[in-house]
């Protein structure tokens, strides 16, 4: 598998080496490429979506995940073409119509300028991003939990719900999760979209002022965003 | 028996051959599952009595066969040498048909006659739902007993095998498919021989695969399982030759446990051919092996997806994985395999035997050879047709569908299942080809072509589509599961009167999402419903939201009855009304308590005086 292929990415042309996926090359050149479900030491998922990138070009370019689709000689790669960012941050709004309480979502949401959320509001915890299953299998040799049922009833678990005899309680399913380690604590359920922490401009600012300035000093800042 | 070479299949055949063209007269009884369950197995029961009883056997036999196509008219009965064709046959009317048979006469009131014209046929071929057709695949199946491998091989069966393996050209075998133009059936339309060179091309040292995927999951759609149920060898046969071309050392049949007639014919037909020495060790002593066995698929739709299917072979749960690597380079068990359509095998033998050039004729340019579609919905015949490439819808739903069933125009058709488009009438002269139905928004699919009238509301049926690929996503990758989890709650949204023109939007941005980003086929086809409707039918979409109706009169809570001035006091629909929400005197005009009305709609149909209207 040695040897180097010619990309381009981003119209850089580089140089990486054969076997790299297109996330692990635009990473390592400083190509910033959101993910949820790849984790270094697990193997490629390609289930969150977000990693897509454009390759090819004209009538032929399509959408691929970049964290599956390893490099080949001549590839064009763009990882944020108009079609892309239009992908994400759909993709995104989708997440936080789901899972509105994972602080990670909410950031990538607030920095992609995901400024509305348009579908009927969820409450789940779990994403599916498989990272959990990979971890208890690929790293902690138990596959104590994996996947059951299909479709939105899709769910992560042991086996009939019972402890299972494989897990040792390591705790590298919860380490791992994107969607758990750190809470949100947006405070308007309705809406479910804060991005108070990523923007780095305040948003309230502008607008009238608030009552205090509680809002910096949570996590949080919860603030109104202008509809649509 | 085992036959040890290539002559002995040929002396074998012409044997069979001559005793089958004995000049004795013949029932054809079809007993494909759709004239099994209009009862063709009473017939076939009341004819075996008869036969045996009055002791006909040696001047009449019986052949029972699978599908023949015309669905419509089952359960019926075609008569060889005549061709007569009795349809809707019921089992008094069996000794009728014998003697008719024997004397060589017809029994004229059972004769197939055109519902519009009248017109009675006296011959099969005259019939035109059978005269526009071009059947190359499915003629074969009224000729064959499908768990008889004597009659596949007195009509030439394996003839295709015979030539492969006396031609010894592995190459040869792959640059005639290639020059047939043969296109994969399964609806993505990739290049057959193509995908076989690069099967061929593949170095393994722990053999290859070949797969017949029979995991036909559309809904209205059965044109695989009639193949499967009506002619399990030509697949077998398909299957030897293109393992003799790409070097393939075993072969799978993947074909969904809904099918058990399909399963038991091609058990029984496997088992046939291997003691024959078709299939195994050292087919027909040329030194080359291979051998198919049948893998049974728990029904999920998503398994028809090759990553999907192969996950489910190798016994995993049935989810697709992303592509790179292909199939063609890692399938099951990490080795390469090629997959392929029941209708693509079935067609292997057709161009080994008339060669690349003849069958390249058929059909037109990049677009060769025959498609057969299972034509249902608001159509007077439906049933399976078989028709070159390139013919136009119009002469589809028209020349050989018979047009509508009742006094409502057709508006539109939807080709290729669930993932496909539809095409709205305006565009029936559309030719259908992998290409053109791709530039019209939809997809060839595996040949589901569901024909609507204006009784169907378009939202309504996207919103069933988009239902069905709900439920049948597999929710791995999170656009698709997602993505039609929420396509569907617009949709619904809007056939209950709560959408919004933001909601369409909404709807057509995350279409396209969702068609971009999700990883397998299932995903980005999932969007085909909703984009073509939205392109073609959005004037009903508008409907729905802007003024709170719904033209096809379709989606329920957008309804609503009145009874109008031609009401003369019958009290029918009183009667006939569960809810109790109809009121009025005898010989007054009625009235509906919108409250208490259900929808249901009987009021409307028991009215004969036209006084209960919907809007």
């Amino acid at each position: 598998m040695k040897g180097k292929v010619t990309v381009t990415i981003n119209g850089l042309i580089v140089e990486v080496e054969k076997g790299m996926t297109i996330l692990e090359a635009a990473q390592f050149l400083g190509f910033p490429i959101p993910t949820l479900c790849h984790m270094e030491g697990l193997s490629p998922y390609g289930a969150c979506r977000l990693c897509v990138v454009e390759i090819g070009e004209g009538a032929r370019a399509k959408l691929v995940t970049s964290c599956t689709y390893p490099v080949e000689e001549g590839l064009k790669v763009r990882t944020a073409s108009t079609r892309v960012l239009r992908a994400r941050k759909m993709i995104l709004e989708l997440l936080l119509a789901s899972c509105p309480q994972s602080k990670i979502i909410q950031d990538l949401a607030a920095a992609h300028g995901v400024r509305q959320q348009r579908f009927r509001q969820e409450h789940e915890d779990c994403i599916l991003c498989g990272l959990c299953v990979r971890m208890c299998e690929e790293q902690m040799m138990a596959k104590a939990i994996g996947f059951r049922n299909r479709r939105e009833k899709r769910s992560i678990g042991t086996p009939f719900d019972v402890h299972s005899e494989t897990c040792r309680l390591c705790g590298g399913c919860m380490y791992v999760c994107p969607a758990c380690q750190l809470r949100c604590t947006y405070n308007e359920p309705e809406k479910a979209i804060c991005g108070g922490c990523e923007n780095l401009t305040p948003p309230c600012i502008e607008k009238d002022p608030f009552d205090d300035m509680m809002c910096y000093m949570t996590p949080c800042v919860a603030c109104e965003q202008p509809k649509n | 028996m085992k036959l040890s070479s290539i002559e002995k299949l040929t002396e074998w055949r012409s044997v069979l051959a001559k005793k089958n063209a004995s000049g004795k007269s013949c029932l054809c009884i079809c007993a494909g599952t759709a004239c099994q369950a209009s009862g063709s197995n009473e017939i076939i029961r009341a004819t075996k009595r008869a036969l045996i009883e009055r002791r006909l056997l040696d001047r009449l036999s019986l052949r029972i066969t699978g599908c023949h196509g015309f669905c419509e008219m089952g359960p019926f009965v075609l008569t060889e040498p005549q061709q007569a064709f009795y349809t809707q046959v019921k089992a008094e009317d069996v000794p009728r048909i014998i003697d008719a048979a024997l004397a060589g006469e017809y029994v004229e009131e059972l004769l197939y006659k055109d519902p519009s014209t009248g017109q009675k046929y006296y011959h099969r071929g005259d019939i035109p739902f059978f005269k526009n057709q071009q059947r190359t695949i499915l003629e074969a199946n009224q000729k064959i007993d499908p768990i008889r491998i004597h009659d596949y091989i007195a009509e030439g069966g394996y003839r295709g095998l015979e030539k492969v393996l006396s031609v010894q050209d592995p190459v040869w075998v792959v640059e005639e498919v290639k020059k047939a133009g043969l296109r994969g059936r399964g609806g993505a339309g990739f290049p057959t021989g193509l995908k076989w060179e690069m099967l061929a091309k593949q170095r393994s040292n722990g053999g290859k695969f070949l797969v017949c995927n029979a995991d036909e999951g559309d809904p209205g759609a059965y044109m695989d399982r009639s193949i499967l149920e009506g002619n399990p060898h030509s697949i077998i046969e398909g299957m030897i030759i293109g393992a003799y071309g790409t070097g393939a050392t075993s072969g799978v049949v993947y074909v969904r446990n809904e099918y058990p007639i399909a399963i038991k014919h091609l058990t029984a037909a496997l088992q046939q051919a291997r003691t024959l020495g078709l299939l195994g060790g050292n087919i027909l002593g040329g030194g080359f092996s291979f051998d198919i066995e049948i893998v049974r698929g728990a029904g999920a739709f998503v398994c028809g997806e090759e990553t999907a299917l192969i996950r489910s072979i190798e016994g995993k749960m049935g989810e697709p994985r992303q592509r790179p690597p292909f199939p063609i380079q890692r399938g099951i068990n990490g080795k390469p395999t090629a997959i392929n359509n029941v209708e693509t095998w079935a067609n292997i033998p057709v161009i080994i035997v008339r060669g690349a050039d003849e069958y390249a004729k058929i059909g037109t340019k990049n677009n060769s050879g025959t498609k057969i579609f299972s034509l249902v919905g608001k159509i007077r015949n439906t049933g399976l047709v078989e028709v070159p490439m390139g013919m136009t819808i119009k002469e589809i739903v028209y020349n050989i569908g018979g047009g509508p069933v009742g006094k409502a125009q057709i508006k539109a058709v939807q080709t290729g299942g669930p993932s496909g488009g539809c095409i709205p009438a305006s565009m029936f002269d559309l030719q259908i080809d992998y290409d053109s139905l791709s530039r019209a928004g939809s997809i060839m699919g595996s040949g589901g072509m569901i024909v609507m009238d204006e009784n169907t509301c378009m939202v309504d049926l996207a919103k069933y589509f988009m239902r069905f690929l709900k439920e049948e996503s597999c929710g791995k990758c999170f656009t698709c599961r997602k993505g039609t989890q929420r396509m569907y709650e617009i949709l619904d949204d809007i056939t209950t009167g709560k959408g919004t023109l933001e909601h369409l939007d909404l709807l057509e941005e995350l279409a396209h999402v969702v068609k971009d980003t999700t990883m397998c086929g299932l995903g980005q086809t999932s969007a085909n419903p909703v984009l073509s409707t939205l392109r073609y039918f959005r004037d009903e979409y508008l409907a729905h939201i802007q003024n709170s109706r719904c033209p096809a009169q379709v989606c329920k809570p957008l309804l609503s009855y009145s009874i109008n001035n031609n009401c003369i006091g019958c009290q029918a629909c009183g009667k006939a009304c569960s809810v109790n929400a109809i009121h009025g005197e005898r010989k007054q005009r009625h009235f509906i308590d919108a409250s208490k009305c259900i929808k249901c709609g009987t009021c409307r149909s028991v009215c004969k005086y036209d006084a209960v209207e919907a809007a």
